[in-house]
């Protein structure tokens, strides 16, 4: 099934990146982690465990050729949807939301998985119906129909992060396969006409403090002791490191646990901490590397499947360190998107590698002749 | 329209190719432009905006955290401890830590008895961080302690500590001078007395623990320290150590002070003790009393209002607060007013009927069918009005009142308790003054009894007494006699303060204190139940009215059938031993009726406690109540 000659193509310069990514997330946890008497002691040595099943999760998405993968999107989409359904009925609550999934000993949030599935579905759909002259709305229909499921399920949980980065997959996508200028107009209407809808049903499906959230966003001092305390203890954290940082284990803001989420969410506000600018514009580089990575990637693959799923792998991975960041930073609310690659979290872990994988996968494939 | 094989682009034109890649560099476009936006963002927080981010990360885990020095601990003037402080137990909430809020705050209101809407309130004015303890209540009893720590589990977000806190060894023994404390109020944090205190900061509120609350409390001391956001101390920056507070030795006598509470037992009044050389306080009651750990540990408003709209006033001092009617008391300086002035050959009798016409009115003496002929010596010893009547229209109001003023009545004496009342002396220009009205005669005949306007503190009967025991020197009563910094082991020691001296005449003292001791010790005295076995006593009986009957037209009541309330309260003045006046005592009992049958025996009790004490350094069995 495996095809040796493909390791010879295996990019080397992709796994380096990558593996800088790491390393940095694995000492920003080592870092919030080393504060005594932290229950989550061992942080950043469950992150190394993870990392190391997150691989394996990459070279089974690199291994299965993509066009086969594809062959099974919609199946791999329907047990998607009916996980998300589980969790509705069965899941876990944490943090006010419902989002895991318990089996046995090890739980997982379904929703992580969510973006495989449509990045596959999506894919699968707009290679097979992509056009030259771009989409027109009757044929945009289908595919917000499929995004459209699993982005209600999770909203309902709530988990407005998730949503957002599904919602990216389907934008990046867009932007690849065009539509007309007709379409455009016409969705760009109806999505006025139904703006206010969309808003109030929007709102509706928000937990309060996620309302909070968004308000505190406009006025962080508002409530300095309350949901404008994260994105505070945030600014504080990245601004109090300066050009250089405080160094490694040097982040009061974190040691002191001030931030919350720092494993987390804040990763970011961690890492800026202690590294400073210099550490921020490292950290971006290595992105940066990676998604031109993943262009060159799209750039040359052989056909259009490769294309869709390796732009949606960038879409995804682009908006969430884009989203993740500004959070952190405090240009936007906190949605709770975790940044990739950085985050503590199996599950997202697992995902990314996977997406990466999958990116990896249309790489070492564009030579070959699979028909 | 035919459909395009996008599946492989093999086949396909290089142009459309190179759409596919414009198209896909316009994304990778969009997400550098989020790239730069976040790398602009991040050099104003970093570089142009980093230090104040960095002075605000200093502020986020340095803390300035106040150091209380433990407050000072109050003594006798024998080195009895009266209040002093103990461990006790103080719940925080932390609203972080807390897993199940409506089961926490159903909890804590249900052992503390507190509304949920009140816990909730506190935790709602937490100040900085939700990780910060948010203080709920001090003085928990073991029980309630109890009740918590069984239910732990459930109970995440609470937390106990041990703190320092005031404890009234004797309970309600002396209270109005000892007073209470309770924590610093908003008010209070706003006044430049209490500058730069913390909140939470255990101030005095009442008594001598406010009077004296500066060497009480000391400065408190200051500790950087850092903390996580828990609030934990991570480790100490710096100290600067609290400045010790002082302990404080009174001049009461824990002796005398009980033998005066027991004495006036469940009787509404007010008991002063004091040495008539140095104006030391030996004691000084007033009841009802008030529970001084209650108070300092928190009482609910209800039970605050209630102590407020209580009719018998316990949170009032009787002893400096309450103004009554002299009665008779006056008649002493009446005498004294009378000789000093030349205006009384002290052996010419008076002849009394029981009445005096004067005008219209008819002013009558407390004694039906009168005294019949006496003299100075008998009309103070049998406390015969119609003898003082005649003075007092002799001596016009203002010579009384000017005598009065040079016993420093009609003054706050200037005790060191807050809020002492000034108490009345009336005088024309006073009547002018205050009710812009002139002075009529009659109302003089009243004053020389000790009735009409004239008023003052039993306080200021026992200031009175001491000049008459001492030969007229005015030392400021006082309750404060030495301090002690622990810290540095240095004692302070406050001389009596002499304020004044008025020459009485050697004449006058032995005349009017021959007197005086007649009233206990004489056949027709009227104070013999103030007669003990051990030492001779001087004294004047007293007895204010209540209603406004008897020194006027209404004739006379019997006040033993009047109820209770409208009785007329009863004084006893007087000091000992007679020959060497050690300690001189004034005893107001409302509505207590007579002088020498209430008051007096009450007088008799706290000499002999004070008297007949062992020597100092001997055995003392004080019984703690």
């Amino acid at each position: 099934m495996f095809d040796r000659r493909l390791i010879t193509k295996f990019d080397w310069k992709f796994l380096l990146i990558v593996f800088g990514i790491l390393f940095l997330s694995v000492l920003s946890l080592y870092s919030v982690s080393l504060h005594k008497e932290q229950v989550k002691s061992a942080l950043y040595l469950k992150q190394i465990y993870w990392i190391i099943i997150a691989f394996g999760a990459f070279f089974i998405a690199m291994v299965i050729d993509y066009h086969t993968i594809s062959r099974f999107a919609y199946l791999i989409y329907g047990v998607m949807v009916l996980l998300l359904l589980l969790v509705m009925l069965f899941g876990r609550v944490g943090l006010g939301a419902q989002r895991w999934l318990s089996l046995g000993p090890f739980s997982f949030q379904p929703s992580e998985f969510a973006k495989l599935g449509i990045l596959l579905v999506l894919a699968k759909y707009f290679s097979e119906n992509a056009q030259g002259s771009g989409f027109r709305m009757s044929q945009l229909a289908f595919p917000l129909v499929l995004l459209g499921i699993p982005f209600m399920l999770v909203l309902k949980q709530p988990d407005l992060g998730t949503g957002l980065s599904l919602s990216f997959i389907f934008i990046s996508m867009l932007f690849l396969v065009g539509f007309r200028s007709k379409s455009l107009i016409f969705v760009g209407l109806i999505f006025l006409m139904f703006l206010p809808f969309l808003w109030n049903f929007f709102w509706h499906h928000l937990k309060s403090y996620q309302k909070e959230r968004l308000l505190t966003f406009l006025n962080p001092t508002n409530d300095p002791s309350g949901t404008g305390y994260h994105i505070i203890q945030s600014k504080i954290a990245i601004g109090s490191g300066g050009l250089f940082g405080k160094g490694l284990l040097g982040g009061t803001q974190s040691q002191l646990k001030f931030l919350p989420e720092g494993h987390t969410d804040f990763i970011f506000a961690v890492f800026a901490e202690e590294w400073g600018f210099i550490g921020i514009l490292i950290l971006l580089v290595l992105f940066g590397l990676l998604l031109l990575w993943g262009v060159d990637v799209a750039f040359k693959a052989k056909d259009a499947l490769g294309t869709f799923l390796a732009v949606g792998v960038i879409g995804m991975i682009g908006f969430n360190v884009m989203i993740n960041i500004s959070m952190t930073l405090g240009m936007m609310p906190v949605v709770g998107v975790p940044l990739p690659l950085m985050s503590y979290g199996g599950t997202a872990m697992v995902t990314t590698m996977a997406a990466l994988g999958i990116l990896m996968n249309v790489k070492i494939r564009r030579f070959m002749l699979f028909y | 329209m035919k459909r395009m094989d996008l599946r492989d682009y093999s086949s396909l034109p290089q142009e459309n190719l190179r759409k596919i890649q414009r198209r896909i560099v316009f994304l990778l476009i969009v997400i550098g432009i989020g790239f730069c936006g976040i790398l602009v963002r991040s050099w104003t927080l970093q570089i142009n905006e980093g230090s104040f981010y960095q002075e605000q990360s200093e502020n986020n885990r340095i803390r300035e955290v106040f150091i209380q020095p433990r407050r000072g601990r109050i003594y006798d003037r024998n080195g009895n401890i009266l209040v002093n402080n103990v461990p006790g137990f103080t719940l925080y909430l932390i609203p972080e830590d807390v897993k199940d809020h409506d089961y926490v705050i159903h909890k804590v209101s249900e052992v503390l008895g507190f509304p949920n809407e009140e816990i909730v309130k506190k935790i709602d004015q937490r100040q900085s961080s939700p990780y910060l303890p948010v203080k709920i209540r001090d003085g928990l009893t073991l029980k309630e302690v109890a009740l918590f720590e069984e239910d732990q589990l459930n109970l995440a977000g609470l937390k106990i500590e041990v703190e320092y806190q005031r404890n009234y060894v004797f309970g309600r023994t002396a209270s109005h001078v000892l007073g209470y404390v309770s924590e610093i109020n908003e008010k209070q944090m706003e006044s430049s007395v209490y500058d730069n205190l913390p909140p939470g900061t255990l101030i005095g509120q009442y008594g001598i623990e406010k009077r004296y609350d500066q060497y009480l409390r000391g400065e408190p001391g200051e500790k950087g320290i850092e903390v996580d956001a828990l609030g934990h101390e991570i480790k100490i920056l710096n100290v600067r150590e609290p400045e010790g507070s002082k302990d404080l030795y009174l001049t009461i006598d824990l002796a005398t002070q009980q033998a005066a509470e027991q004495g006036l037992g469940e009787e509404a009044g007010a008991i002063v003790a004091m040495e008539p050389e140095t104006g030391d306080i030996l004691a000084m009651t007033s009841h009802p009393a008030f529970d001084p750990q209650a108070l300092s540990e928190r009482i609910s408003q209800k039970e605050w209002d209630l102590l407020l709209k209580d009719p018998f006033k316990p949170l009032n001092n009787r002893a400096i607060q309450g103004t009554y009617p002299p009665g008779s008391v006056f008649k002493i300086l009446m005498s004294i007013a009378a000789l000093e002035a030349n205006k009384l050959d002290p052996q010419q009798g008076v002849s009394c009927q029981g009445a005096l016409p004067f005008g219209k009115r008819v002013f009558r003496d407390w004694k039906r069918g009168g005294h019949g002929i006496v003299d100075l010596h008998r009309s103070l010893v049998e406390s015969c009005d119609v003898y003082f009547y005649k003075l007092g229209e002799e001596l016009g109001i203002d010579l009384i009142a000017d005598e009065a003023h040079r016993f420093g009545l009609g003054h706050a004496t200037g005790i060191d308790l807050p809020s002492e009342k000034e108490g009345i002396i009336p005088s024309t220009e006073w009547k002018l003054k205050t009710r812009n009205e002139q002075w009529f005669p009659g109302e003089t005949l009243s004053v020389s009894i000790g009735q009409g306007y004239v008023n003052f503190t039993p306080l200021q009967a026992a200031y009175m007494m001491s000049q008459v025991a001492n030969g007229g020197y005015r030392y400021k009563p006082r309750l404060l006699k030495e301090t002690y910094d622990r810290q540095n082991e240095r004692k302070e020691t406050f001389p009596p303060v002499l304020l004044e001296s008025h020459e009485i005449s050697s004449r006058t003292l032995k005349i009017v204190r021959e007197a005086l001791r007649g009233v206990v010790h004489e056949p027709h005295g009227t104070a013999g139940g103030a007669k003990s076995e051990f030492f001779e006593t001087a004294g004047k009986t007293g007895t204010a009215q209540v209603i406004a009957a008897k020194a006027g037209v209404g004739g006379n009541l019997n006040s033993k059938t009047l109820p209770k309330l409208l009785q007329d309260h009863a004084w006893f003045v007087a000091y000992a031993p007679y020959d060497h006046p050690k300690i001189v005592v004034a005893v107001l009992v409302e509505h207590g009726g007579h002088g020498g049958s209430t008051a007096a025996p009450l007088a008799k009790k706290v000499f002999e406690a004070y008297l007949n004490k062992p020597k100092e350094g001997g055995e003392q069995t004080l019984k703690k109540s």
